[in-house]
């Protein structure tokens, strides 16, 4: 049972050749959607869950020791961390003795860009981002390490 | 500073974040975990301070205007749930950081612990129906994790039931959730309390009505829904246990007291007769279950159905006087619940039995063990002045006011099933001959782990010498209930 698993993912050669040039292809996809966010469709959550369907790609293509070298992530902090940025955004209104999570945004002029607004939803949805991936990828490796 | 409301909510959840980065550092979980319920406790303190000066307290999140928003509402009865449960939860934690082996710590006991909160104290907090849907998710899952953690056969075994009826009880939540947002059109409970009685089909908002019934049933275990409870509860370690016997059927009831209070004109209708029903089946239930099991924890599990029923019956009744009793009876059995659960649990600790049969003369060896779990059984039992007594006298009063005899009776009844139960503890666990050396893993930490249970106790049975003191936080907290029109002003604020 073992050998046979293990022969049958070295003859994985097209699904892994193509998997590394999909996975660039999903994560630019899934940042794309992540900026898209706010006003039209897309945002945290669904970027990071794409990004997340992109390391199970690599995932099911190589292994689990493959991806924790490529990218040697501790997925519990990172989901801990989103949490963090995502709340502290929330609590940054209460300082200026706002509503809980009240945004701010203005008008900045950015070299390159030219105008463009930012807002602080953008870094309460890189805590979303950042909690999906986190979360998915537990769940994952957690059921995979099992086996 | 208008976000007072949300405290209680985000600072154990920031706590709980911080402490995600570092799970295997056990000492600064237990700091962390107690450090910061303490402050949410003043806080919460504060909250009942402000609203009791102030009036209702509501916070619009993102400051977007009031029926469109996710509001916060902190009336005193939020208030008063948010500061029992954070109090009894100070404790519990307590109890846990002296119960449990590093092992159990490291594996984000604290973390769920706090989330759970979290979603208690959201619960409690929140204005809007879905976002009480939310927060129930948020403390379902920390539930799960909570029972699993340890991961016995059998824990696994009663999760798996657990997590089976809470996924559809939570599935049926948003189908009300959606049902009433097809027929109404919004979901802030200001709003629906506003517009429900403009629905040209009463029809629909009774299904509706019993659909929340039943996943709010689910939640607190009423009678036919109840199944699920004795199994799942009594696999969960002592403190998990104590946690989830004092809050989380509390909050199904607290959700049957606001939406029926407010949503549901339930007087004289089908829907009060419903309640009045399932009320009284669940205090039998209960009754039986508490004086047919030999199984401590079973006994006071089964007494948890008892409360549910008591404090049910005086929801239905739904006057002044009931649902004072009513809320008077929730606060004293969330706290006095919590304290039995631990006392229990330590006499399993000691004796390594959870049987009556294996137990006896504790008295001897742990006097001061002994009468504290002596005070806490006459307590939950309802004798005065302790702190059961004012709510059951309130409901039982509020039930003859309304021509209602079979009730307030079977109310009583009930009280000395209770006492009976708790007391053939007593008689058979501290009373007698010890049968023999207890060996359990708790007997050399039985002084510290008594220190928060004493203190728990001496809150609860300080709330039931208060009682005339609690009294006018308690008919502040009532008011909006029989009179929405002051709940929905405070939110919409015309």
């Amino acid at each position: 049972m073992n050998t046979k698993r293990k022969s049958k993912r070295v003859n994985d050669v097209i699904l892994q050749t193509a998997a590394v040039i999909i996975f660039f292809i999903i994560i630019i996809f899934s940042i794309n959607l992540f900026f898209s966010g706010h006003y039209s469709p897309g945002g945290g959550f669904v970027g990071g869950l794409m990004t997340a369907a992109a390391l199970v790609l690599l995932l099911l293509a190589f292994d689990s020791k493959t991806l924790a070298t490529v990218l040697p992530f501790d997925y519990r902090k990172m989901t801990a961390f989103g949490l963090f940025i995502a709340i502290l955004t929330a609590l940054h209104s209460v300082l200026w003795d706002r509503p809980f999570l009240t945004h701010a945004y203005d008008k900045f002029d950015l070299p390159l860009l030219g105008e463009e607004t930012l807002h602080t939803a953008i870094a309460f949805d890189l805590g979303v981002y950042l909690v999906v991936i986190g979360v998915t990828m537990t769940i994952i490796q957690t059921i995979g390490e099992s086996e | 500073m208008i976000n007072l409301p949300v405290f209680p909510i985000v600072i154990p959840a920031l706590a709980a974040i911080i402490m995600m980065f570092l799970p295997k550092n056990v000492r600064l979980q237990r700091f962390m975990a107690l450090g910061s319920i303490f402050v949410t406790m003043l806080v919460s303190l504060l909250l009942v301070h402000t609203v009791s000066n102030e009036g209702i307290l509501t916070l619009n999140l993102g400051n977007w205007p009031a029926p469109f928003s996710i509001t916060l509402v902190s009336d005193m009865l939020s208030a008063l749930l948010v500061t029992t449960s954070t109090i009894l939860t100070f404790f519990i934690v307590w109890f846990a950081i002296h119960y449990f082996s590093t092992a159990y710590e490291e594996n984000y006991l604290y973390i769920a612990m706090l989330f759970l909160l979290v979603g208690v104290n959201g619960a409690f907090t929140t204005g809007d129906i879905f976002n009480l849907f939310v927060f129930f998710e948020v403390f379902l899952i920390s539930s799960y994790v909570l029972i699993v953690l340890g991961g016995k056969g059998v824990q696994l075994r009663e999760s798996i039931k657990y997590l089976l009826v809470n996924v559809i009880a939570s599935a049926l939540f948003v189908m009300a959730v959606a049902l009433l947002y097809g027929a109404v059109g919004t979901l802030s409970l200001a709003d629906l309390a506003q517009k429900i009685p403009l629905v040209d089909n009463p029809n629909v908002i009774s299904v509706i009505g019993v659909m929340f019934i039943i996943v709010f049933g689910l939640k607190g275990a009423l009678v036919p829904l109840h199944y699920w409870l004795p199994g799942s509860y009594v696999v969960a370690p002592t403190p998990i246990l104590a946690l989830f016997g004092a809050l989380l059927t509390k909050v199904g009831v607290y959700s049957i007291l606001r939406t029926y209070t407010l949503l549901f004109d339930v007087n004289g209708t089908f829907l009060q007769t419903f309640l009045i029903v399932l009320a009284v089946l669940t205090i039998i239930i209960g009754m039986v279950g508490a004086i047919a099991y030999n199984d401590v924890k079973l006994i006071i599990i089964y007494n948890i159905m008892i409360a549910v029923g008591v404090i049910l019956y005086g929801i239905a009744i739904n006057t002044q006087t009931s649902l004072e009793g009513a809320l008077y009876y929730l606060i004293h059995d969330m706290m006095i619940k919590a304290v039995l659960f631990m006392l229990v649990g330590m006499m399993i600790g000691i004796t390594r039995s959870g049987q009556l049969r294996d137990m006896g003369g504790l008295i001897t060896r742990f006097p001061l063990f002994g009468w504290t779990f002596f005070i806490a059984a006459l307590s939950l039992a309802g004798i005065p002045p302790l702190s059961g007594f004012f709510g059951k006298l309130l409901i039982v009063q509020g039930g003859v006011g309304e021509g209602d005899l079979f009730g307030p009776i079977l109310v009583l009844i009930s009280s000395l099933f209770v006492l009976f139960s708790v007391i053939k503890i007593f008689l058979y666990g501290f009373w007698g001959e010890e049968r023999r050396v207890y060996d359990g893993p708790l007997v050399p930490y039985t002084k510290r782990l008594l220190v928060p249970v004493c203190l728990l106790l001496t809150v609860a049975v300080a709330y039931g010498f208060g009682a005339e003191l609690m009294h006018p936080y308690i008919t502040q907290a009532i008011e909006p209930l029989t009179q929405p029109e002051l709940y929905i002003d405070a939110v919409l604020k015309e």
